[in-house]
């Protein structure tokens, strides 16, 4: 009898409590691997970066010596303005993808080929793009040193010229960002309400004006996904920098990833301290934008209920 | 960045192979390595030769991508370490050495006399009066030329570095290359530089320099900038986007004359379509000729990793790796020079002429700049190296900052 009651009971207690236990038994598995594979090398992190380690012997307390220098490393400087431009110069993704996804927005012959053909750039792998990009780019037998060759008589080698180096790097992760925005975009047109621009018709609305009061206020989303994914792309930006420069010449075209992995952890980087303090700076940067993306989020959520 | 275990089908087969050989109870050596084509074939033929002196031990090669092995040995030296991997000598194995991650192997190296055979390497092989590896091989450097070039603008092989400037204004006419490098991956700057520095103010100043213990403000340093000034005009443009092998063919083509080189590069050189008859090696001219004449020479070598398992047959591999007739063998396939001295080097002229050069040098053999100079400063000084040779007007600036990183780095 005692045992039946107290199965019951337990079952009662997993009835009463189902609905609210149900979801968080759905999430632990998630929450244990993020608490593992993220939070924890965050907070990690921030423990190494006050050491002085080599990551392979005894790690030596620092305090924010690493930190302090820094602040005083030019390397480090040409980094971070290399990642502002390319947080501005990656937005230029957002307005291309938007055009090339209305020019492609028409029922034509074959238009689903060209759609492909415009989103193939961001299926191959970036690795590809950059092998690519620094042929086209290379001395002596690249097609665009060839080009301006031909035209001035000098050829241009973009990836060797300290001052064109990070826009040439840029204009290769352009490439399929662009494609990536479009494909954004291209969706959204999909959802954009036909009455509304026959309404808009009927007022006399056509062209700049049309886009702009009656296109784009209903793509938003599409646009908040687009510009989410473009700045979290440009500031992690690294396999392009790695392939078609490993950061050089001299370090002109090292951005923070880089710069941190260089540090830490290539050929003769034996600083995991410093390496560490340098993606705690990229952290609170993302931060800034994450936090800013987050809320957004939230209170679009809230307006809607 | 890329841990590409190439050669992981290959090992396996080595594996599958040796062990029908012998059915009896086989201990095996885990061997990590990171050899290029050329330098896998002749350590296969290395190891076979070494398995049929030691039925009972099976050698398990697992070859790693050249790069990608120089950050891949730090993950499996602390979490999977072999019984034997390859590394370099000098500097550039001491993070490993204070570390405790290799294995002191000084009983190798005195059980087997081995202070008297490989004598020439034992300075590089020693920290903390002890040995630390094996070494296997190693290569000289110098200037490979296009004997073509020199003869169409007319030019002498020069001996002197004024020989050499006054021949950069001939290319230069004939719009030559007078001195091609591809600096992508910096390395193949630091050759010229020590050079410069080498001939312009000897060994002892290269060493105390690597050391930390001469100021990169230092007059001798400013001085080896100011030789390099003089044929920086010269030297192909855009270098920094270049990788060293395109610099070759350059200098196959005949679109560039010289390049400051390692023996390595030979192969390339002739893979390319150069012959004997059309590739010529000089040793680096001379610029001041009261420095003793200095090479550089970089050694590779064998260690014991600290976690090895199997230390005892680690230790019989890297005496058999000693021995002077497995180096003659090894080195014959590799074309380059073994460091035992009762070796003997090969017919071809390459090889013959840095052995004639390294074995009459009166001033002695550095390693490279990136094995004598820690890490740090080795990755620093190589990116002022290449800035320099794009931008020399910054050259003040460019010292100012390797003096401020070497004022941290040795401290």
């Amino acid at each position: 009898m005692s045992v039946t009651s107290s199965e019951t009971r337990q079952r009662s207690w997993w009835r009463s409590n189902q609905q609210r236990l149900t979801p968080w038994l759905f999430l632990t598995p998630g929450m244990i691997m993020f608490a593992l594979y993220v939070v924890w090398p965050i907070f990690e992190s921030f423990r190494i970066s006050f050491y002085d380690w080599d990551g392979l012997g005894e790690a030596q307390w620092l305090g924010w010596a690493n930190y302090q220098e820094l602040f005083n490393d030019r390397a480090f400087k040409t980094s971070l303005k290399n990642n502002v431009i390319w947080l501005v110069l990656y937005m230029l993704a957002v307005p291309m993808g938007l055009g090339i996804a209305i020019f492609l927005n028409q029922t034509v012959r074959g238009i689903r080929i060209y759609k492909s053909l415009f989103f193939f750039p961001f299926v191959i792998s970036q690795v590809v793009v950059g092998l690519m990009f620094s042929w086209f780019y290379a001395p002596n037998f690249g097609l665009l040193y060839k080009l301006t060759e031909f035209l001035t008589g000098k050829g241009i080698a973009v990836l060797a010229d300290p001052d064109l180096v990070t826009y040439g790097i840029i204009a290769a992760g352009l490439w399929p960002q662009i494609a990536y925005c479009m494909i954004l975009y291209l969706t959204g047109l999909n959802n954009v309400a036909p009455d509304q621009i026959e309404a808009a018709r009927l007022d006399g609305a056509k062209g700049f004006k049309m886009l702009w009061y009656v296109i784009l206020p209903q793509l938003r989303p599409a646009t908040f996904i687009a510009v989410v994914v473009t700045v979290i792309g440009a500031l992690r930006s690294f396999d392009l920098v790695s392939i078609m420069t490993n950061g050089g010449p001299f370090g002109s075209s090292r951005v923070l990833s880089y710069y941190m992995y260089e540090q830490a952890l290539s050929e003769y980087g034996y600083r995991m301290g410093y390496g560490a303090a340098i993606a705690v700076i990229l952290f609170l940067i993302m931060m800034v934008f994450i936090s800013g993306f987050i809320w957004k989020m939230v209170r679009d959520e809230r307006g809607v209920n | 960045m890329l841990h590409l275990k190439k050669s992981a089908p290959l090992a396996l087969g080595i594996a599958l192979l040796a062990g029908t050989s012998a059915m009896a109870q086989q201990r095996t050596l885990n061997y990590y390595a990171d050899f290029d084509p050329i330098p896998l074939a002749a350590f296969e033929a290395l190891i076979a030769d070494f398995e049929a002196a030691n039925p009972d031990i099976d050698v398990v090669l697992q070859n790693f991508d050249h790069e990608g092995y120089k950050t891949a040995i730090r993950n499996f030296l602390t979490t999977d370490a072999p019984d034997l991997a390859n590394w370099y000598a000098g500097n550039r194995m001491a993070p490993f050495v204070n570390s405790g991650q290799f294995m002191d192997v000084s009983d190798v190296w005195a059980d087997n006399g081995l202070d008297e055979s490989l004598g020439s390497a034992i300075a590089s092989m020693t920290i903390d009066g002890k040995q630390w590896g094996v070494p296997y091989t190693y290569y000289q450097w110098g200037i490979y030329f296009n004997k073509t070039a020199y003869e169409q603008v007319g030019a002498e092989v020069p001996t002197t570095y004024d020989e050499f400037v006054a021949n950069c204004e001939l290319f230069a006419a004939a719009d030559i290359d007078c001195l091609t490098t591809g600096t992508s991956a910096l390395w193949p700057g630091a050759g010229i530089f020590d050079y410069l520095n080498l001939r312009t103010n000897g060994y002892e100043y290269h060493m105390a320099l690597t050391s930390g213990d001469v100021a990169w403000t230092d007059d001798g340093v400013r001085e080896t900038f100011a030789q390099w000034a003089r044929i920086q005009p010269y030297i192909t443009e855009n270098h920094a986007a270049i990788d060293w092998q395109d610099a070759a063919t350059l200098l196959v083509q005949g679109r560039a004359a010289n390049y400051v080189m390692g023996i390595f590069a030979v192969g390339v050189f002739k893979d390319g379509g150069m012959t004997d008859e059309t590739l010529g090696f000089m040793p680096f001219p001379t610029i001041n000729p009261d420095v003793a004449r200095a090479e550089e020479a970089p050694t590779d070598t064998i260690h014991i990793p600290a976690g090895a398992t199997n230390v005892e047959d680690a230790k019989t591999f890297l005496a058999f790796v000693a021995q002077a007739d497995v180096q003659t063998k090894l080195n014959e396939a590799l074309g380059q020079l073994p460091i035992n001295s009762g070796s003997t080097v090969g017919s071809d002229p390459f090889i013959t002429a840095g052995f004639e050069l390294l074995s009459t040098t009166p001033g002695g053999i550095a390693q490279f700049f990136d094995r004598d100079a820690p890490a740090e400063m080795a990755k620093l000084g190589m990116e002022g190296f290449q800035e320099f040779m794009v931008i020399p007007d910054n050259l003040d600036d460019i010292l100012g900052r390797l003096e401020q990183a070497r004022e941290r780095i040795y401290q």
